[in-house]
């Protein structure tokens, strides 16, 4: 059961995360995509999902990884990304419900580079019961 | 002229298991349900099936190719309503449409509609892009 207490909460990711042009022109060559002079505009997620999978499988939170279904994805992108950006990147837990057996939990990301917000996105995560 | 209602043309791509594999490589998502059949039958899945966040980044591609480029999409969203199965030794289509439904200045909302054999595999796909 994922704890209760930490819904409203933000949890800090502990590691600073540098985009490398191979990572992007990588994710680009996935799609299809050849100008990669800035970053496909769902790159974030590479950096979101790998955060919030050292942060929600924390034991105080405890989100169980393998049980996990990704429900729905949104992204505000106030700037594309590139080669060289350093990132921050916080988990709010903002609601968490049961419904028919799974755990419900809609977590917001916010990708920084020093002070700058440069993606906040949102997913719904499902823990199945 | 772009108007409320215009729609824009058909794309399909083509996934395969060799894609999910290089998407997987190139996210970090490295879930067996996207690579191991067997695992993906013990969990009760159909088959192998494609990540949702592949299917949302080829969107992501058909908008940005319309808009141009990948600098112009703002917001995105869906919702991930039906899993694209990716049956071994195939190519299966991811088919997408969308139509424009809110001007306002440069910026223009985009309704997407993504189908896989038929069946729709997003939800409430939206964006907003600069053009």
């Amino acid at each position: 059961m994922i704890n209760p207490d930490s819904v409203g909460r933000t949890f800090e990711g502990a590691d600073v995360i540098t985009v490398t042009q191979s990572e992007i022109d990588a994710f680009a060559a996935v799609i299809g995509e050849t100008q990669t002079s800035v970053a496909p505009p769902t790159f974030s997620i590479r950096i979101s999902l790998s955060q919030y999978e050292s942060i929600l499988t924390q034991p105080e939170i405890g989100v169980d990884w393998t049980r996990l279904v990704h429900g729905d994805q949104k992204f505000e992108i106030y700037r594309s990304i590139v080669a060289g950006d350093t990132f921050k990147c916080s988990a709010t837990i903002e609601t968490l419900r049961v419904a028919a057996g799974n755990e419900i939990i809609s977590v917001r990301s916010d990708l920084r580079s020093g002070e700058e917000l440069v993606v906040s996105s949102w997913s719904t995560l499902v823990v199945r019961g | 002229m772009i108007d409320v209602g215009s729609t824009l043309d058909e794309h399909i791509y083509l996934i395969d298991r060799a894609l999910l594999k290089a998407y997987a490589d190139a996210s970090g998502d490295h879930n067996p349900i996207h690579q191991n059949e067997e695992f993906a039958l013990s969990v009760g899945l159909p088959n192998v099936i494609a990540h949702g966040m592949l299917t949302m980044a080829l969107a992501g591609k058909y908008v940005s190719d319309w808009a141009g480029g990948s600098a112009t999409v703002k917001e995105f969203s869906a919702r991930f309503i039906k899993p694209v199965i990716v049956p071994a030794g195939e190519q299966v289509d991811l088919t997408i449409n969308a139509t424009v439904v809110e001007i306002n200045g440069n910026q223009i909302k985009l309704d997407i509609v993504a189908t896989s054999a038929g069946v729709k595999v997003l939800g409430m796909a939206k964006a907003v892009v600069i053009k």
